[in-house]
């Protein structure tokens, strides 16, 4: 008799959908609110003062990093709520009591993670083009780039939600960690608009590598090696994988 | 094929690196088709042991057979035999009752279709079809345990685990619930419900195990535990004047009285030396549940 697979991935991928489309204004509204916000301003307002960068203009140059920020902030935050609110609520214990093999509970709840952020992403996409023209230089670099920045993010909330032990700790991550490395990682700006230390600093800043490879398939510029940055992505999404399943199958966080 | 449904050897459980032993070598044969009912006091290891059995803790040695396959060593392939209900409600109360029950399928393997209609009997059969629609946070307490027990039932397994069922639950549910366990062990169901109610355990289990200090003290039918019973503790009520009974009888108040009852006495001993003393017995009753004698004289050994 084998484990059950298919089924079960279903099931929490359906779960998840299901979650993410109920509870809407918390899960679709916000990021598309705050970039519209930002195109605003950013775009907008402060931008039509910025000379344009590598030919693009200000507004267009913010576009991808404000779409990945999303996916980034949507990806990460849905796996860690969700995982860790059915782990406080003791309703993942319907699963643990479950024949489902552990990699089949990550990689749902990553999935789960993966439709909010490249959904969010898509909402953000339709809110900039109210603001500013965009082309697609490759389609497959903006699909390769979105899908492993989800992925990654989706992995790294698992990651936070196992070793949470109450709401304060999923706030941790993102607050102290996400957001200064979304900022300083060349959303508003050219790193190499930046001196010579401080571009090297960012290089050490996974989230540039997401950024400018997602620009790239936009405009065709950007300011790393977009093969490092692939590289780099899907060795990522190895380590955090097998780094789950692990801590899952030793029920770290889980089973007392 | 083997009539064990569940065997366990040598289990240890221990905490806070060997400090706490919550376990201490459980041993335990529970067979297909019974209904065994673990007893013992608060922080007896009962629950500790169902959690080990349903992979909620991690065991720290021992072994777990379940109708013949390791649980080591297929885990999948044993938890399919499993139906749990655990002690507290551990269901997503934001979703619906049926939701709940179909995707508990799901994770069992079992296609949307097979498990809608399965559903459907389940809750239709404890009541809960005119819910089905209901957030289960608005469900009642009765009504939330009984989600717990379809939910365990839906991928019809062959061995259910019934931690606590009867915990906090009113008389008449309780009964229910009870009437419900029995109909499943008639369909072939194995019963393993823990319980701090004697009374539960002595009307529902065709054998029982006393655990304490995460031993097993004791394992046999109800019957074979209660003939350790050296005497029965009786209250009689009594119509008549009260005046030189024996010494063997206390008075508790006007019209009753206490006696033991020694093991193989005949009980006509005593109502025949009443009469003979102008007392008419009108009711006979055991002072405290049987079991219980039994289980607080292994408890406090």
């Amino acid at each position: 008799m084998k484990a059950p697979v298919f089924t079960p991935l279903y099931t929490i991928i359906h779960k998840e959908l299901i979650r993410i489309i109920r509870i809407w204004p918390q899960t679709l509204l916000p990021s598309v609110i705050t970039t519209s916000l930002y195109f605003l301003i950013f775009g907008s307002f402060v931008g039509s003062q910025i000379r344009d960068i590598e030919g693009i203009s200000y507004m267009q140059f913010i576009v991808p990093g404000l779409v990945m920020m999303a996916i980034i902030t949507n990806s990460f935050m849905n796996v860690v709520g969700s995982f860790f609110g059915a782990k406080f609520g003791k309703s993942i214990e319907e699963l643990l009591v479950s024949p489902t093999p552990n990699w089949v509970i990550v990689w749902g709840y990553v999935v789960g993670g993966i439709i909010r952020g490249l959904g969010v992403g898509v909402l953000v996409l339709i809110v900039a083009l109210a603001f500013t023209k965009l082309e697609v230089m490759n389609i497959w670099a903006v699909l390769l780039f979105s899908i492993l920045t989800a992925t990654v993010f989706s992995l790294g909330g698992l990651l936070n939600a196992i070793f949470a032990k109450k709401f304060d700790h999923t706030a941790i991550v993102p607050t102290f960690v996400l957001t200064p490395l979304t900022y300083l990682g060349g959303v508003f700006y050219s790193v190499n608009a930046l001196p010579e230390f401080w571009q090297n600093i960012s290089k050490a800043n996974p989230i540039l590598y997401m950024v400018n490879g997602f620009r790239y398939g936009f405009f065709g510029v950007s300011d790393v090696s977009i093969q490092v940055s692939v590289v780099m992505l899907v060795m990522l999404v190895l380590v955090l994988s097998i780094t789950d399943i692990v801590l899952l199958r030793r029920g770290v966080g889980l089973r007392s | 094929m083997s009539d064990v449904a569940l065997e366990i050897k040598n289990l240890y459980k221990t905490y806070k690196d060997g400090a706490v032993k919550a376990l201490n070598g459980v041993d335990l044969t529970i067979y297909k088709g019974e209904i065994f009912g673990l007893l013992g006091p608060n922080g007896a290891g009962k629950s500790t042991l169902i959690n080990v059995l349903t992979t909620l803790a991690n065991k720290t040695s021992g072994d777990i057979v379940i109708n013949g396959l390791d649980f080591e060593k297929f885990p999948s392939e044993a938890k399919t035999y499993l139906g749990v209900v655990p002690q507290e409600f551990n269901f997503n109360w934001f979703e619906k009752v049926e939701d709940i029950v179909i995707q508990q399928a799901g994770f069992y393997g079992m296609p949307a279709g097979e498990a809608k209609e399965r559903a459907e009997i389940l809750l239709k059969r404890l009541g809960l079809w005119d819910k089905r629609d209901t957030v289960s946070m608005k469900l009642s307490g009765g009504m939330k345990r009984r989600l717990m027990i379809v939910r365990a039932l839906i991928h019809k397994p062959e061995i259910l685990i019934l931690d606590e069922p009867s915990a906090g639950v009113d008389v008449d549910l309780r009964r229910e619930m009870w009437e419900f366990v029995r109909e499943l062990n008639q369909e072939g169901v194995t019963i393993i419900l823990t319980t701090h109610y004697l009374e539960e355990a002595e009307n529902l289990c065709d054998r029982v195990g006393i655990i304490n200090k995460g031993n097993i003290l004791e394992v046999g039918t109800v019957k074979e535990l209660l003939s350790e019973l050296k005497k029965d503790t009786l209250v009689l009520d009594v119509v008549g004047a009260v005046k030189n009974l024996p010494e063997r009888y206390r008075v508790i108040e006007e019209g009753r009285l206490e006696t033991d009852l020694l093991q193989g006495e005949d009980l006509y001993t005593i109502t025949n030396e009443l009469h003979s003393k102008g007392l008419r017995v009108t009711g006979i009753r055991n002072k405290t549940n049987r079991l219980e004698e039994v289980f607080i004289n292994k408890v406090s050994q």
